[in-house]
């Protein structure tokens, strides 16, 4: 038996991004800031994936997280970066908790529609609701860190490191959740559910808890965006951005739970070198990656390691 | 009473609109299997067409009444030239693969087309006006209506029963049914079911682009048009079942009435009825109102 290399990449890339991060400019310490917490949406669509389940919809967990953090910061005056993460993760786990008893008997395109359905059902409540500033959205309180706002220059350091912490924690939470009996049962469900429920299982309850996983882990992404950016709006529920996960998530591959962070960090490298270069054609240097990666790495970037890694051992 | 008579005349409008934009999504999903976001491209398309052509023969000095005609021939053009092309090109060869996996490709192509269209046509607005007041106006009361609402109408039921009449009535509809039965079983009995797919494809395009062309009139054509048509005909399609064609008229219906009742009487619940009631919709019949049961395949 090989042994487990994952853990120990996951602390590796953590001691790089701490310490490296301190070097980077300002703007790039933002960028892979937002890049991590597209990671952690993307890492909790990872199981879902596995079972064969794309969601069309997931932006709704990360928008309703952005909202309840900043709904904190607003009402209770809560600043904590970590709080705000909390109450995020919170909102988006109750909300699947209770979505999920109905969501976990649809399969394939049904699945993936009715989740966009509930998506736009808060993107067409936010858009409407002026009290939370409708399209314009609004705007997050200044974040603190165990009650220290931290000075300019260490703003986004702390973002980030507090993102790679959090990413940590969370890739490694989900490594040892898809190694536990219900964890495997994932790919056993994608390959043959009837048969699953013959030797005992319920493909049910085991989708239903990793779709709970999964919208947590993008509650608490949305609120650490909210805090990162400074601003929230509805757009952040629209089914583009849904879209936009799923593609990291193809992108990137289900192999490894640290593919989802590769593959977000590589879109946010396309995408703000092709912004950069040229404004108006980013979309389609997105589509045509999109269509390569399907065609000839059905598995996502991460097979290319994987491979690799096989031909070695 | 005249707000009730403006919700049904809203919502008639609205439906057909709809309907139009909707239908071909439902056909290409009913015969293919394939949930085609393209759809919103080839609308979008459809529009950008109609409006720049159209605009420029009319600075021409085109005759103003012709308008019509070219909004249908820049439909034709855009679906005729593209859709063979994505279908023969790309998707045939992807037949094979999972639903979920060709509706990833159809949003490849789809982001693809938002950055082309906006290439080709630029990011600022078009307008062309002239077609929509060309044909004055009717009275209902004392609400009045541009006459051009009359022509979306006529070409959604134009689209509907011309479709319907086809599946039923004609040789070419019967061999359909048969492929949208059992593809491979068609295959033994020896009908051309690539053709019929190409076919079904570049038809289906050609609604959204018709779709698209007619629509161009009534509002200012920009870059998110295509965006927001794809979620709203997926509610269209997924209430009335997908792949039906009554269900695609009965879900316009619905959709259209729902939302001009919320714009008269509750303006800040117009967006959210409409995917509320998707929801409704597939948490009690899953599979749409209009749906057959289906065997769980071992």
């Amino acid at each position: 038996m090989t042994r487990d290399r994952t853990p120990l990449i996951l602390l590796a890339t953590l001691a790089v991004i701490l310490v490296g991060g301190f070097f980077l400019p300002q703007w790039a310490k933002f960028l892979l800031t937002i890049a991590l917490a597209k990671g952690l949406v993307v890492l909790g669509l990872l199981p879902l994936m596995r079972t064969g389940l794309v969601s069309f919809g997931h932006a709704l967990y990360y928008c309703l997280g952005a909202y309840a953090g900043g709904a904190v910061g607003i009402v209770f005056g809560i600043s904590d970066l970590l709080l705000m993460m909390l109450a995020g993760g919170i909102a988006g786990g109750l909300l699947s908790l209770l979505l999920g008893f109905l969501l976990a008997r649809y399969r394939g395109i049904f699945f993936g529609l009715l989740s966009l359905a509930f998506s736009m059902i808060l993107y067409g409540l936010l858009v409407k609701s002026e009290s939370l500033g409708s399209t314009d959205g609004f705007n997050i309180v200044p974040f603190t860190l165990f009650g220290v706002r931290p000075d300019g220059e260490w703003v986004r350091y702390t973002m980030l490191a507090v993102a790679a912490v959090v990413c940590t924690l969370a890739g490694l939470g989900v490594h040892r959740y898809l190694g536990t009996p219900l964890g495997l049962m994932a790919p056993a469900i994608r390959d043959n559910e009837i048969r699953v429920e013959y030797m005992g299982g319920s493909a049910r309850y085991a989708i239903h808890v990793i779709y709970v996983i999964g919208a947590t882990l993008a509650g608490m992404a949305g609120a650490l965006v909210g805090a990162a950016v400074g601003h929230i709006d509805p757009e952040m529920s629209y089914w583009t951005q849904s879209g936009e996960f799923v593609f990291i998530a193809i992108l990137a591959g289900t192999g490894s739970v640290v593919a989802p962070f590769l593959g977000s960090i590589i879109f946010g490298v396309i995408h703000s070198v092709a912004f950069d270069l040229s404004p108006n054609t980013w979309q389609l240097v997105l589509g045509t990656s999109l269509l390569l990666i399907i065609l000839f790495l059905p598995t996502g970037l991460w097979s290319l390691f994987g491979r690799r890694l096989r031909a070695r051992g | 009473m005249d707000k009730l008579i403006a919700v049904l005349i809203d919502g008639v409008i609205y439906s057909s609109w709809l309907f139009t934009a909707a239908i071909g999504l439902t056909l290409i999903y009913g015969v293919m299997k394939i949930l085609n976001l393209t759809h919103g491209s080839f609308y979008a398309l459809g529009a950008y067409m109609a409006a720049s052509v159209t605009g420029a023969l009319l600075a021409k000095g085109m005759e103003p009444m012709l308008s019509y005609a070219v909004l249908f021939g820049s439909a034709l053009l855009v679906a005729l030239v593209l859709a063979p092309l994505i279908e023969r090109g790309i998707l045939k060869h992807m037949y094979a693969k999972d639903e979920v996996v060709i509706m990833l490709i159809t949003y490849a192509l789809f982001l693809m087309f938002e950055d082309i269209i906006k290439l080709v046509w630029g990011v600022n607005p078009y307008f062309i006006a002239e077609p929509y007041g060309l044909l004055g106006s009717i009275e209902f009361g004392s609400l009045i209506y541009p006459t051009y609402n009359l022509i979306l109408i006529g070409v959604a039921l134009a689209a509907g029963l011309g479709l319907a009449y086809t599946l039923m009535r004609t040789r070419v509809g019967k061999l359909l049914l048969t492929v949208i039965h059992d593809p491979e079983v068609s295959r033994a009995l020896g009908i051309n079911v690539g053709r019929f797919y190409l076919v079904t494809f570049t038809f289906g395009s050609l609604l959204a682009a018709i779709g698209g062309a007619f629509t161009a009139p009534t509002l200012s054509v920009v870059p998110a048009m295509g965006v927001e048509i794809i979620v709203l005909s997926f509610a269209v399609v997924v209430i009335g079942g997908l792949g039906s064609l009554p269900g695609a008229a009965v879900g316009a219906i619905i959709v259209g009435l729902v939302r001009s009742a919320s714009i008269h009487y509750a303006p800040q619940f117009e967006l959210f009825v409409i995917y509320l009631v998707m929801a409704m919709v597939l948490t009690f019949r899953p599979r749409g109102l209009f749906s057959i049961a289906e065997a769980r395949k071992i």
